[in-house]
């Protein structure tokens, strides 16, 4: 299965199109903290921007780490989100290697699901679907 | 949200505390403009001065705010320095989205700091903290040390600061915003410098519901592709604004030295083209907004003289900041522009005005009537490097001259003399020469903004001298422009959110009252605007217009002095008649 990644983010806006549609579409929020994917400066616009979101871990070790089978290991990385089953317990968010995972005051989890619905708001084609191979090849292609 | 109640958090900087306040109208001020203009008459006082500290300083964004896109602007809302009477200014870059996501409609500021300080909000916090040490520090420099001050969020917040200019109470002073975007006119930055706010933290952490219905997906889907896979808005993304400085030359509408021209072929040194081939590093957007208008270029500096050794900075750049340090000084190199603006960004000057007055202060020194004495440099057009240090001059207010230079080209005028040519119309002109109607439109507009009503494209269409359908368009384009400033929309995607538009975001996010009678309520908000400008003191009978601007030629020839007499006597007089009448 395809991955969200980010090959172009040299190329970003800081538009926060992205984010805004995840948390519209996927978590059906008004928010640009409620998503997958978060735009985040890297030290004031001047340096750029960051996409923060999963990386696709395969194992996941937030899948080993909740307690509730919340979240399961997708296949071709990543994990899937059964929110009923979600104790706000934040496990997770502590032992995600890159922060990805965000979380509300209500204690509500927000973390990619690679689904893809993102991808066609960014104007810049920063954002694309594809193999694990291309994950850490961000500035390359 | 409740359709019919803003969520304001009013802050009383004297005392550090804060409230959060349900204020009800919701319905017919809908937000940004016509939400300001409420608050303003609940808060603020029509006759005390702009820098009574009791005056408010408002932020408000829209009920369309982060919803669809562009929709992106906030509007801050004073009494200014530049003429005590109410005002608006415009900026977009995070802080409208980070504003809506803190929860609030609008922030009102009352009070004075006991000193200078930063403040910062979110959703959970209000903080006043204190910040003597910032005391002298330009712009820029603010906002690396309100990084360190205020951590997290990044990304998802918004930065507000002034420069020196703010705390010297310069009525050019603006406000930056996240570093590329500012409230730029009439002297935002001078109103929070006298509160001893230096800078502000919005945070916007927040997280609410979406409209409960499928047409809202799909009308944000429809309107996205509009901006992005059109080619409706693409001026503005390709070369964005600058693209513009070639055409008005073409069209002798261009200021050039201090309005002695309209045109010179030395345009070509600073044409849109020119500027995107030579010196553009990168693009940015306002959060919320694909479109990506905001043009980044650099200046590279060699700080050795025997080695090689450079630092560079990044300067982002528009239309109106070329106009009025490139063609308005006679500067004609890229490079040279982007080296006073980035001046002007570190003071924080609004470049329109501050390079309006530095070109009437190099007339009036040519003329003799200003001499080192006052200008500290020798002023002549195109000295880039003269530019550099007038501008810090005039930005730290270095002497008298420049502070009163500062407070308007026409109070140092006034002074020194030279009135005849000050490029005044109401503030510091904008750089469109395009002939009569908007010479008057923006004598007599609510902010004296030429993006206030459409004179300057009126003039582009119409050769014929009709006063009756040139005031006309000026009283009916404004409505629907208050409406844009109320949703709060950038007003470069005017022809994506037409009325009609508007009508079904409106609808489709919750708000059919307001869809509904959209008309009514442009025209009710317009109205409030100017009730407020004339209980502060506007008489558009008090406007003169400078000669110089009845000595320019366009390319519909000279203008034409009676016709502009007239439309200005006959705009002035309709937008009093729209106060008085009943209703």
């Amino acid at each position: 299965m395809k991955i969200l990644t980010t090959p172009h983010m040299d190329r970003c806006i800081g538009c926060h199109s992205c984010s805004l549609a995840c948390a519209r579409l996927v978590n059906k929020r008004f928010s640009w903290e409620a998503a997958g994917i978060r735009i985040e400066s890297s030290g004031g616009l001047s340096s750029g921007f960051l996409a923060k979101r999963c990386l696709a871990c395969d194992p996941a070790p937030c899948v080993a780490a909740c307690p509730t089978d919340c979240l399961r290991q997708r296949p071709g990385g990543g994990v899937t989100v059964r929110r009923k089953l979600c104790i706000r317990c934040g496990e997770c968010i502590d032992v995600c290697p890159v922060d990805a995972i965000a979380v509300d005051a209500a204690g509500d989890i927000y973390v990619c699901l690679h689904c893809g619905r993102c991808v066609a708001f960014c104007p810049h084609d920063c954002l694309e679907m594809g193999s694990a191979e291309i994950q850490n090849m961000e500035g390359e292609l | 949200m409740n359709e019919d109640m803003f969520r304001v958090l009013l802050v009383n900087l004297g005392t550090g505390k804060g409230r959060v306040e349900l204020i009800p109208g919701r319905s017919s001020a809908l937000g940004g403009s016509g939400l300001a203009a409420l608050l303003f008459t609940t808060y603020g006082d029509p006759v005390r001065p702009w820098n009574d500290v009791q005056q408010p300083f408002i932020l408000a964004v829209g009920p369309l705010t982060g919803l669809f896109p562009l929709m992106s602007k906030t509007v801050s809302a004073f009494k200014s320095p530049y003429h005590n009477q109410y005002t608006e200014s415009h900026a977009g870059g995070r802080s409208a989205l980070a504003l809506r996501f803190a929860g609030y409609d609008a922030l009102v500021l009352q009070g004075q700091a006991a000193t200078l300080s930063c403040l910062n909000i979110s959703g959970h916090q209000l903080e006043l903290k204190e910040a003597g040490f910032m005391a002298g520090m330009n712009a820029l420099a603010a906002g690396k040390v309100m990084r360190r001050m205020f951590k997290g969020n990044s990304g998802h917040r918004s930065m507000l600061r002034i420069g020196q200019s703010g705390e010297v109470g310069s009525a050019m002073a603006c406000i930056n915003v996240d570093t590329y975007r500012h409230f730029g006119r009439l002297g935002g930055g001078a109103v929070l410098g006298n509160k001893n706010i230096k800078g502000i933290v919005i945070q916007g952490d927040g997280n609410y519901p979406l409209p409960e219905n499928k047409g809202y997906p799909l009308l944000f889907k429809k309107v996205h592709e509009m901006v992005t896979d059109t080619d409706m808005l693409r001026k503005y993304h390709n070369l964005g604004t600058p693209a513009n400085l070639e055409s008005l030359n073409d069209l002798q509408s261009l200021p050039w030295r201090n309005l002695q021209q309209t045109a010179d072929a030395q345009i070509e040194g600073i044409t849109g083209e020119r500027f995107a081939d030579d010196t553009l590093l990168r693009n940015g957007a306002c959060s919320g907004c694909p479109v990506g208008c905001i043009h980044i270029g650099y200046v590279r500096e060699r700080f050795e003289e025997k080695d090689n050794r450079y630092l560079y900075r990044q300067v982002a750049y528009d239309y109106e900041p070329i106009f009025a340090v490139g063609s308005m000084l006679g500067v004609t190199k890229t490079f040279d522009v982007l080296r006073i603006l980035d001046i002007l960004e570190k003071v924080c000057l609004d470049a329109m005005s501050a390079g309006v007055a530095l070109a009437w202060a190099t007339e009036a020194t040519d003329r003799g009537l200003l001499s080192r004495k006052e200008t500290l440099v020798p002023l002549r057009f195109g000295d880039a490097t003269s530019y550099m240090a007038a501008a810090m001059h005039l930005g730290t207010g270095s002497n008298e001259f420049y502070r009163l230079l500062g407070q308007g080209t026409l109070a140092a005028a006034n002074s020194y003399g030279g009135s005849d040519f000050a490029c005044v119309l109401g503030q510091e002109m904008a750089g469109y020469a395009t002939g009569e109607v908007f010479f008057a439109a923006q004598a007599l507009g609510f902010r004296h903004s030429h993006l206030d009503t459409g004179g300057y494209s009126y003039d582009q269409k119409h050769k014929e001298k009709d006063v009756d359908a040139a005031v006309s368009f000026l009283l009916q384009d404004e409505p629907g422009r208050c409406l844009l400033t109320s949703m709060v929309s950038c007003l470069f995607a005017r022809s994506v959110y037409s009325e009609e538009m508007l009508a079904e975001c409106l609808e489709v996010t919750g708000y059919p009252e307001m869809a509904s009678n959209l008309e009514a309520l442009g025209e009710k908000i317009r109205r409030h605007r100017w009730q407020l400008r004339f209980a502060t003191g506007f008489n558009p009978d008090e406007i003169t217009l400078p000669k110089r601007f009845y000595k320019v030629s366009t390319w519909k020839g000279p203008i034409d002095a009676a016709y502009l007499d007239t439309l200005k006597s006959e705009y002035g007089q309709r937008i009093r008649q729209l106060v008085e009448k009943e209703g």
